[in-house]
Parts: C-alpha cells; sequence; structure tokens
C-alpha cells in the first residue's frame, strides 16, 4: 500500500512522486489533497494531489524539500511506501464554465493550480496563465501548463526566464492593457495570494486563493487550520482549501504560519543530513 | 459486620504532585493485591446491589468484588468482561462517583466501595500477567459489517460483533485506533499501551482495521452498504466549539482538540525526539471547566507552562471529575472561577498575549439545573497568556452526516437513532455513542453500542 512506484526531482530540490493509492486515485477531484505520515515519529503533513492516473490506480505529488518531513520525504526512493496516507480532502473545485481564466502561480503553488487549471480548461474555458519561481531552476510543471493554456506568461525574481520580476507584477500590467477574465484563481505563498488579490480587486474580477495553513488532522477535527474569511472563521481542510481570495484575512494567515518557525528550525536541523539549499518561498 | 465498616476506603497510592508534573506518567499507581482484598472485603454483597443500577452496563459488581476478595483476579476480570470488553480503561476514567459508586449502600454510610479502583486492579492484573483469554468465537455467519470510528463506541461494536461470528470492518479516519482514548485523554491519565492491548486483543479476535479511511471522503456510508451487510457508525463529537469572540484566530490560540491531538497523538511532548511541535508557553489559560479542559491544563503544566484555568460557574458546578479537579489543584493550576473570557489580546506579530475576561455571578437554574451565570458590570480583567487554549464542548462531526443519503440528523448535529436498537432512520446503519448523545462518557458510548451489536445481529439473522 502507498508505494511509490516513481520519483522524479523535477527542479532543484523538487520532487514528484507517483504513489500507488488505487482508492484515492479514484475518488479525487481537482483542488483536493491527501495528509501524510512517512515514520511512527512523523508529522501528518498536508499535499496537493497534483494529478491521478485511474488506470495505474496512482496519484502525483508534487513538493519541495523544505523542512523535516518533506527532505525526509525526499529520501524515500522508488518502491518504499508512505506510511500513512489519507485521502482525498477538502472540497473539490467547482467547476463550471466562466469563459476566461487567468491562472496566477507562484513557486510551489503550481503544484494545486496545475489540476485546477487543467480541469478548468476541460470545461472549455480558455486560459491565461502567469507562472513563476524564484529563478528558473525553481520553475516547475512548465510543459505541462503550457499544454493547457491559450497563453502562457513566465516570470522569474532573477529574471533568469521570462519577466524580470514577480507574477504579480504580470497579472496587474494584463489588467491594466484592459485584457478581460471573467475569473482569476492565484496560488502560492500567502503574501503573493494576497497581493493577486488586492490587483484583481478594483477590476471586480473574482479571484479563487488556495490557502496552505498549517495542519494536523486535515478532516475538520482541531480547529487548527482555521482562518477568517469575510469576518467568519473557516476551517481550511474542510471548508476550503480554496475560498475568495477578496475575502481573506491574509494577515492573518501569514502571521499563523509563522507560529511554529523556531521549532521547526530544531527540528530541522536534527533531521538534515539531506543537505538542502533551498529556504523556503518567501516573496514579498 | 460491625468490623467491616471500621475499615476506612483504601486511598489510591499516588505520585507526589511535584514529581509528577515533571513527565507524563500516571498520575494513580493502582492496588497492591493486599489493599484490593481489603478494599474488596469491605463490600457488603448486597442482595439487591444498588451499584448496578448506577452502572450503564450493569456489571455484576458484587459477583466480580467477591472474585477479588478471595484472590481468584483472573476470575473477577472474566465477569468485568462479560459487561465491558474495556475494564482497564473504565476502571482509570469513568465518572464513578456520578455512577456506581454514587448508588454504592455504602455511601450513605460514608466512603462508598472503590469499585473503578477494583475494577482497574482485576484489569491491570490480567494484562500485566499477560494471559488474556481470547474470548470463544461463535460460528463464522458468513456477513460483513462496517464499523466506522474507532473510539469506545466502534471497538466495543466490532468487539461484540466479532464474538458473535460476523466478519467486521473498522474504517478509521485518523492513523491510529482509540478515538478520544488515543488523540484526546493524555498518557499521564490513561496510558496509550492500555489502548493498544485493547486493539491488540480486537485483532485477534479477527477484526480487521483500516486507519486513514475518512468515510465521506475515501468512501461513503452509502458505498460501504454495497459491501458490507450492515454499518455502524461511531464517529463521536470531534468538531470543536470556540467562543466567537475578538482575537480568538491569533497565533497560539488553540481549540483543546489541537493542543490534545497535537501531545497525544502525535506525542509534541517528545518533541523533538518526534516532529509534531507544540508551543512550550510560560503562562497558558485554559477556558472551561470539564474533563477536557483539565486534561490540557494539565499537558500546558507538564509542558513547562503556569497556567489559569478560566470557568464561568463555580466549582461547585464544574463538570469534570472530582478526582482530576483535585489533582489539577495539587499540581498548582490556578483556578478562577465565576469569570468569562470576552477577548484575546495580541502583539503586532499576531501573538497572543493576554485573555480579559468578565467576572460572573450565579442567577437562576438553568435547563441543565446548574445556576446559569449572569455578568457583572465593569468587572473586567486581564489574564496574561501566550497561550490560550479552549475547551467549552464540541459538536458532533458533520462530515458522515453531511454526505449519507436517508439519515435524520436531530438539531445539535446529532444521527437521530431508536434508543433501544441504535438503528438509524437509514436501513442496516446503526449508530452509537458521541455521534448520536452529544460529548458524553466512554462507558455510555460502549453501553450504547453493545446494545447495537445486539439489533445488529436480530437484523442481520432475520435478513
Ligand atoms: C492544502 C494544502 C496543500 C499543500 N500542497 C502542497 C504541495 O502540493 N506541495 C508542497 O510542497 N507543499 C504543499 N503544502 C505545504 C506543505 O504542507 C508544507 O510545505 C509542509 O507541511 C512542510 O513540512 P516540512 O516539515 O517539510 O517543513 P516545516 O519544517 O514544517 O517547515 C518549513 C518551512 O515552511 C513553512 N511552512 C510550514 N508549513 C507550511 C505550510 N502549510 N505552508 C507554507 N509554509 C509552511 C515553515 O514556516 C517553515 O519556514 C500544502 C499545504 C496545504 C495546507
Ligand atoms: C480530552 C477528553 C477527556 C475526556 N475524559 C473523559 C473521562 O475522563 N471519562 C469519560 O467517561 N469520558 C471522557 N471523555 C469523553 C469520552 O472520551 C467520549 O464520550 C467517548 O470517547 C465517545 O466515544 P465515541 O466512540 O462515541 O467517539 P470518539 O472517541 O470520539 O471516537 C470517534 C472516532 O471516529 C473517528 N471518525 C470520525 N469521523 C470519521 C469518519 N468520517 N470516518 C472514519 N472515522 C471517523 C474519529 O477519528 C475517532 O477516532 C473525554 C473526552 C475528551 C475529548
Ligand atoms: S464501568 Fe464504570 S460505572 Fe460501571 S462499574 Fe465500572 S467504573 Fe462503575
Ligand atoms: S452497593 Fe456497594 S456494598 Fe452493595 S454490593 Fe454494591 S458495591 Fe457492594
Ligand atoms: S487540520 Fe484540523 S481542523 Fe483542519
Amino acid at each position: 500500500m502507498n508505494e511509490i512506484i516513481k520519483k522524479e526531482e523535477i527542479a532543484s530540490g523538487i520532487f514528484r512522486l507517483e504513489v500507488k493509492s488505487p482508492v484515492i486515485a479514484e475518488k479525487r477531484r481537482p483542488g483536493q489533497f491527501v495528509v501524510l505520515r512517512i515514520s511512527e515519529t512523523g508529522e501528518r503533513i498536508p499535499l496537493t494531489i497534483v494529478d491521478s492516473d485511474s488506470r495505474a490506480g496512482s496519484i502525483s505529488l508534487i513538493f519541495q524539500a523544505v523542512g523535516k518531513t518533506t527532505q525526509a520525504l525526499a529520501l524515500l526512493e522508488e518502491g518504499d511506501a508512505i506510511l500513512d496516507l489519507a485521502g482525498p480532502l477538502g472540497k473539490p473545485t467547482k467547476l463550471a464554465h466562466f469563459g476566461r481564466v487567468v491562472a496566477v502561480g507562484g513557486g510551489l503553488g503550481l503544484a494545486p493550480l496545475y489540476p485546477i487549471a487543467k480541469a478548468l480548461k476541460e470545461q472549455g474555458n480558455s486560459i491565461v496563465s502567469i507562472i513563476g519561481a524564484r529563478t528558473q531552476e525553481l520553475l516547475v510543471l512548465v510543459d505541462e501548463m503550457r499544454a493547457i493554456s491559450d497563453e502562457l506568461h513566465i516570470a522569474t525574481d532573477d529574471g533568469s526566464l521570462g519577466h524580470h520580476g514577480f507574477v504579480t507584477e504580470v497579472l496587474a500590467e494584463l489588467l491594466k492593457n484592459n485584457e478581460k477574465f471573467d475569473l482569476a484563481v492565484a496560488i502560492g505563498p500567502a503574501p503573493m495570494m494576497k497581493a493577486a488579490s488586492q490587483i484583481t480587486k478594483p477590476y471586480d474580477l473574482r479571484t479563487i486563493v488556495s490557502l496552505n495553513s498549517i495542519m494536523v488532522d486535515g478532516t475538520g477535527m482541531c480547529g487548527g487550520c482555521r482562518v477568517e474569511v469575510a469576518g467568519e472563521t473557516k476551517f481550511t481542510c474542510v471548508d476550503g482549501p480554496e475560498f475568495d481570495g477578496h475575502q481573506v484575512n491574509f494577515d492573518l494567515l501569514i502571521q499563523r504560519l509563522n507560529l511554529y518557525r523556531n521549532q521547526e528550525t530544531e527540528a530541522k536541523e536534527r533531521h538534515s543530513e539531506a543537505s538542502c539549499k533551498i529556504s523556503p518561498e518567501s516573496k514579498k | 459486620m460491625s468490623k467491616r465498616k471500621k475499615i476506612p476506603q483504601q486511598p489510591m497510592p499516588e505520585r507526589p504532585a511535584r514529581e509528577r508534573i515533571k513527565d507524563f506518567d500516571e498520575v494513580p499507581l493502582g492496588y497492591t493485591v493486599e489493599m484490593a482484598r481489603l478494599e474488596a472485603s469491605r463490600c457488603l454483597q448486597c442482595k439487591e446491589p444498588k451499584c448496578r443500577e448506577g452502572c450503564p452496563v450493569e456489571i455484576d459488581i458484587p459477583a466480580f468484588i467477591k472474585e477479588i476478595t478471595e484472590g481468584d483476579f483472573a476470575a473477577a476480570a472474566r465477569i468485568l468482561k462479560e459487561a465491558n470488553c474495556l475494564p482497564a480503561i473504565c476502571g482509570r476514567v469513568c465518572p464513578q462517583e456520578d455512577q456506581c459508586e454514587a448508588a454504592c449502600i455504602l455511601k450513605n454510610r460514608g466512603e462508598p466501595v472503590a469499585i473503578g479502583y477494583l475494577e482497574r486492579f482485576a484489569a491491570d492484573w490480567e494484562r500485566e500477567k499477560g494471559n488474556i483469554s481470547v474470548a470463544k468465537k461463535a460460528l463464522s455467519k458468513g456477513k460483513k459489517v462496517a464499523v466506522v470510528g474507532s473510539g469506545p463506541a466502534g471497538l466495543a461494536c466490532a468487539g461484540d460483533l466479532a464474538k458473535m461470528g460476523y466478519e467486521v470492518t473498522i474504517f478509521e479516519a485518523l492513523h491510529e485506533p482509540g478515538g478520544v482514548l488515543v488523540y484526546g485523554i493524555p498518557e499521564f491519565r490513561l496510558p496509550k499501551a492500555i489502548v493498544a492491548a485493547e486493539v491488540e486483543y480486537l485483532k485477534r479476535l479477527g477484526v480487521e482495521i483500516r486507519p486513514n479511511w475518512i468515510i465521506g471522503k475515501t468512501a461513503t456510508v452509502d458505498e460501504l452498504l454495497e459491501e458490507f451487510d450492515a454499518v455502524f457508525l461511531g464517529t463521536g463529537a470531534g468538531l470543536p466549539h470556540f467562543l466567537g469572540i475578538p482575537g480568538e484566530n491569533l497565533a497560539g490560540v488553540y481549540s483543546a482538540n489541537e493542543y490534545l491531538t497535537r501531545s497525544n497523538l502525535m506525542k509534541a511532548y517528545l518533541f523533538p525526539k518526534y516532529d509534531t511541535p507544540i508551543v512550550r508557553s510560560k503562562r497558558a489559560a485554559v477556558i472551561g471547566g470539564g474533563n477536557v479542559a483539565l486534561d490540557a491544563a494539565r499537558t500546558a503544566l507538564r509542558l513547562g507552562a503556569k497556567v489559569t484555568l478560566v470557568y464561568r460557574r463555580s466549582r461547585k458546578e464544574m463538570p469534570a471529575r472530582e478526582e482530576e479537579i483535585r489533582h489539577g489543584e495539587e499540581e498548582g493550576i490556578e483556578f478562577i472561577f465565576l469569570a468569562a473570557p470576552v477577548e484575546m489580546l495580541g502583539d503586532e506579530k499576531g501573538q497572543v498575549r493576554a485573555l480579559r475576561s468578565v467576572r460572573m455571578k450565579l442567577g437562576e437554574p438553568d435547563e441543565s439545573g446548574r445556576r446559569r451565570p449572569i455578568p457583572i458590570p465593569d468587572s473586567q480583567f486581564k489574564i496574561e497568556a501566550d497561550t490560550v487554549i479552549v475547551a467549552i464542548g464540541s459538536r458532533p462531526h458533520p462530515l458522515v452526516p453531511q454526505t449519507t443519503s436517508g439519515l435524520k440528523i436531530g438539531e445539535e448535529g446529532t444521527i437521530v437513532v431508536d434508543e433501544k436498537t441504535g438503528a438509524t432512520s437509514k436501513e442496516g446503519v446503526f449508530a452509537g455513542g458521541d455521534i448520536v448523545t452529544g460529548a458524553a462518557t466512554v462507558i455510555e458510548a460502549m453501553g450504547a453500542a453493545r446494545r447495537a451489536a445486539k439489533a445488529i445481529d436480530e437484523y442481520l439473522s432475520k435478513k
């Protein structure tokens, strides 16, 4: 059960795993995620289901080795099994024909963005994608995104590929040039989603974001993943992870994400035999 | 007889408070053989034992106590197991003072027989001797039952059905079976090895356990019914209530469920040996007055915090067990009674720093029969705290009710059943425990589950 049938390093320090799980592969819908644990002493972490292959009975996960759990996950090889894998969790994306959709993805946000954009394309929407990362080597899923996009823009913080700057700058530019969209989907680090939502607000462009709160169970039992949306408390794992970006209190989300920083550094230092030069995304 | 009356109730040996707050090991140490036999000898062996009526599963209390008096502890354990498949657990966590012991005839004359301590003794003796006999199973009935949730309700129902000869599969959302017994109640009150032994026993009975199955997500109840002949729902009341006051989403504010899950299930108290972090706070404030609040408070204390517990009524109305309140007091928890939080205050980084509360006075009794707390005007005060734990109760988990067709749901989100059988409005589906009653007790959940097991057997025998 939960055997890793394929493992690939798709960018520097970023891995893609195909994991055998016929039930989850059959059940999952775009927008959903799994919670996994890889050892008896391990923690539970959420990862988006990027894709599934119902014939092979497998799901794909993409993650960056940033901390203790993701680094340990990166050490597993083909043939190894993931100890605990639970899902599919969260509400699936609401799919419909909206018209023209702008899909904005930053860093590892492309992992949750891709399945949503792909499903929206299958619904007959036309997709304009803006994808980016800090640098070219960290950019993932370019071919996959290209295959489902009618128009693709790339941005890198250091200018190594495409626009020199943030994906949100490209978004602002398109909107200023009077490009018309019926929906925006913006997924990435919290500050990026906050910026994207601020940019689309004056245009009244509905903007879906997918929140990456800290989770424990992922089933609605602890409230650790709670966020504020339109002034109301919501649980990301059962009410989300997708919410209306114009209603999310991003500052609160960012504050709550920082809660365990010191302890995570400690745990990571103890765990890091695996050398990992990549620090987590932090875009302003 | 007269001699008997002179024997006082044998006190439970406990680790001294100063020592026990440094670790998560169990606080009460258990009776020795001599203490158990002496305590058992206090029982009058009543012809019409009132104690039995006080026990939700009607254990034959005088009979098991008699075996202890006579030194046949294996026989005592066997009698317990006939009515209660989790005696080592109930002996520890049952609110005995409100149940069997409240009804004991000796209570009128002073102290009741310490039935719970004796139950724990016999069950521990059997487990420690390591020769737990596996109950005889009936011939296979060739029928399959799915049990959803592995808390006390699910475990009890699965055990009974397996013994009757059904093929039982338990589906559990978390990675470990046990429900509240593993994620909620802390090690110092209920060692997890005991729960593991009970789960092991079920496996020996042939019960299959599938962790990481979230019914409603991984599969629905309707799908289970395609494969199984009947389904029992024991999904508990795990959805935490929050107060809905300003500042409740600040970093450092936890539901008791999250705090206890991190510490118990994920073993954050052993961080960094275990990966899951928990904030090691300097000052923790816990809101609530039940067992959950005390468990959270005593956990925070062991994680190094100075702890204040804020409860809106007085000590007398606290729903927590008397023993737990006393343990908390001994361990140095500061109790602030007749106070209710109105706001949580944070710093510029969004980290909670203090709890603002208002003083209360008690008015007329409400529906629960307890006097209703009323805020006193202009009585606000502040408690400094870098961790706040909200322990004001929980509701039934909505996932199964939301995803199952034709299931009648009550006002509080509970599943509506026939009280005698646990049958729901959906054919072949039964339910019991906290999902039916709202947050209650281990023994009540087990009692309901065992009635449902019997009803499932009747239902399937006719089918
Ligand atoms: C619904 C959901 C879907 C997700 N999907 C993916 C995915 O497809 N791929 C992927 O790589 N990650 C995804 N994440 C984030 C992923 O769960 C975290 O990166 C992971 O928990 C980090 O664990 P760690 O032990 O390796 O790092 P830690 O040691 O826990 O943390 C390393 C660093 O990351 C920060 N961090 C911790 N948790 C999170 C979080 N939830 N989000 C953002 N930063 C965090 C910490 O503050 C720290 O600086 C998702 C999160 C959610 C809630
Ligand atoms: C901290 C705390 C302390 C307590 N102390 C005491 C005490 O001292 N004495 C006492 O008698 N009682 C105590 N209680 C109450 C007692 O634990 C509960 O009444 C009892 O556990 C209820 O049993 P249950 O089987 O109905 O539910 P639970 O024990 O809640 O078990 C339900 C199980 O179902 C699983 N589940 C939920 N939804 C799904 C799903 N969709 N699919 C699959 N699985 C699912 C859950 O993960 C869980 O494992 C305490 C409760 C808490 C929280
Ligand atoms: S199960 Fe609980 S109520 Fe019944 S005898 Fe044992 S301790 Fe008393
Ligand atoms: S009521 Fe008390 S004294 Fe009588 S049988 Fe029960 S435990 Fe013994
Ligand atoms: S992760 Fe526990 S409620 Fe969402």
